[in-house]
């Protein structure tokens, strides 16, 4: 008995955290398209070179060498069957589908969701929060709305870097290492890679950015005293994301497959 | 009902089973200047914070100018907060933003100032804390005292009609204590500020108090003109004022010996 009551009580607390969550969201949202005032506005560029700007260098890197080592594990199996030639499809669509996205969304996770909650929560143990509240100031508002939005604007952009980056890192291995033919790669890639598969790709990274910063700037405002409650909800925010990241991407790909205007490929 | 500023009546306030305000009723009226005593941890800092509504009481009801305040929505209270300034025990600068931008802060979100005016303002607010040509300075480059000075600059930035001091002179050399004691002073009389101030400085709660009021134990335990405090009959009153150790405490040291 006592096992269900503590199971029914997690549940409860699970449900209504999730409830204020999304109320949070529902915050920021409101404000983004009121307008968070003077102070948000001049935050948001400092914020995107934060969030963007400096995540470049990472997300180039991880991209081009996951496009290579894609090339160099599928190609074996396509030269076998005699098929070389369509590797091009297959990398490219993976890059700019999946792997593009979601890598670049898990870099920022790591880089700049722990770097958000980590600053939000200091703000919080130093009552900085409780000053803006002092201040007639509503933090999500001055604080959260900038984060949230340059995370929402960077997140296609970085994943552009990571796509070209990863589409030339699996050209090179294929065409310029292992000689496959570069105009059958290409042609390949073009049948292949519709505006409709491009956009599926954009589209998730810009959910992908909405979940990494409303869930770091959650638990950056959720946080409990001392440094202690700062690295705790570091923690909980990088795993939190990662998770939301990886059941997300699931979800929005069922649903652009379903929504495919010609069957769209199911991969 | 005799009309006051802020009445508090009858607040209880426990974090978990820490019972922190346990019934403490208080009336602070227009232009007065009123000095908090009482120990470290009884609850002055809990107490400012339900003033402005940064902690909600458990029970209680927390008035400004006759309208309860306390069960308002963080979005109503916002009015009411923009009267008030808040000088945290902390400081609580942002950390993110130098000298400048901090007390620059509360202008850009409430005025429509442009930034020439705005510098003004900051250059006539460090001035009276005795900071002046620190703006490009950031918090972690100032001292303790220092960065007090600038909150309290930044809490004023607004001409706040109330201004709420945490322990203002905590930190300072005597002399710059005078200075803020001055500032608060000067504050009241000529912008007729009322000023609730928390302090463990008996010189400047003194020099500044038209009236004091002790804290024990979550409740108020003395309350008059300095005077009348300085003269209390209470013990414990008495060895806050003259920051004495109660026989129970150096009975406490000695047991342990
Ligand atoms: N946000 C909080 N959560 C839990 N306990 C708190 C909180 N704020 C204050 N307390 C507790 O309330 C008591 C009074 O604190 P405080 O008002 O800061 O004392 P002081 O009179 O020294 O300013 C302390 O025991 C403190 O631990
Ligand atoms: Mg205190």
């Amino acid at each position: 008995m006592k096992f269900v009551e503590q199971l029914g009580a997690k549940a409860l607390a699970a449900v209504e955290t999730l409830g204020d969550y999304l109320c949070f969201v529902g915050t920021i949202l409101y404000w983004t398209f009121r307008g968070p005032g003077r102070f948000a506005r001049r935050q948001l560029l400092l914020q995107m070179f934060d969030i963007g700007t400096l995540s470049i260098p990472v997300v180039m890197i991880t991209g081009a060498f996951i496009g290579a080592v894609l090339a160099i594990e599928a190609l074996p199996q396509f030269q076998s069957i005699g098929l070389a030639g369509r590797i091009g499809s297959v990398i490219n669509i993976s890059v700019v589908k999946q792997i593009g996205p979601v890598l670049t969304a898990v870099m920022l996770a790591g880089r700049v969701g722990g770097a958000l909650t980590a600053e939000l929560g200091t703000m919080r143990v130093t009552e900085q929060i409780d000053a803006l509240r002092a201040m007639a100031t509503d933090p999500t508002r001055a604080l959260a709305v900038p984060r949230f939005v340059a995370c929402l604007i960077m997140t296609p952009v970085l994943t552009v870097f990571s796509d070209v980056l990863g589409m030339a890192g699996g050209w090179v291995m294929a065409v310029k290492v292992n000689a496959v033919d570069n105009a059958e790669y290409w042609l390949h890639t073009r049948e292949a890679l519709d505006l409709y598969t491009i956009n599926t790709g954009f589209i998730k990274a810009f959910f992908f950015g909405a979940a990494i910063a409303s869930i770091a700037c959650y638990k950056g405002f959720k946080c409990g005293p001392g440094a202690q409650g700062v690295g705790r909800a570091c923690t909980e925010s990088f795993v939190l994301s990662f998770i939301t990241i990886l059941v997300m991407n699931f979800f929005v790909a069922v649903l652009m497959n379903a929504l495919a205007p010609s069957g769209g490929g199911m991969f | 009902m005799q009309s006051c500023l802020i009445r508090l009546v009858d607040l209880r306030k426990s974090f978990g089973r820490n019972v922190v305000l346990d019934g403490l009723n208080l009336d602070i009226h227009d232009h007065e200047s009123v000095v908090i005593l009482g120990p470290s941890g009884t609850g002055k800092s809990v107490l400012l914070k339900h003033i402005v509504g940064i902690l909600r009481p458990d029970s209680g009801q927390v008035f400004f100018r006759n309208q309860r305040i306390d069960n308002l929505s963080e979005r109503n209270l916002e009015p009411i907060r923009k009267r008030f300034g808040f000088l945290f025990q902390g400081a609580a600068l942002f950390d993110s933003l130098n000298v400048l931008e901090n007390i620059a802060f509360p202008l850009r979100e409430h005025t429509d100032h442009n930034d020439s005016q705005i510098r003004a303002i900051v250059a006539d607010k460090l001035a009276m804390v005795g900071l002046s040509g620190t703006e490009s300075k950031m918090p972690a480059d100032l001292s303790g005292g220092m960065k007090k000075r600038v909150a309290l600059a930044r809490a004023i930035a607004l001409d706040p009609e109330v201004v709420l001091y945490d322990e203002p002179t905590t930190g300072l050399d005597p002399i710059r204590s005078d200075v803020i004691n001055e500032l608060i002073l000067k504050l009241n009389d000529e912008l007729h500020v009322t000023s609730i101030i928390v302090t463990h400085d008996m010189t400047s709660a003194f020099k500044v108090a038209d009236r004091m009021v002790m804290l024990s134990r979550g409740k108020v335990i003395a309350e008059g003109p300095p005077n009348a405090i300085r003269t209390n009959p209470n013990p414990e009153v008495q060895n806050f004022v003259l920051g004495k150790a109660s026989p129970e405490d150096l009975e406490a040291l000695h047991r342990n010996k």
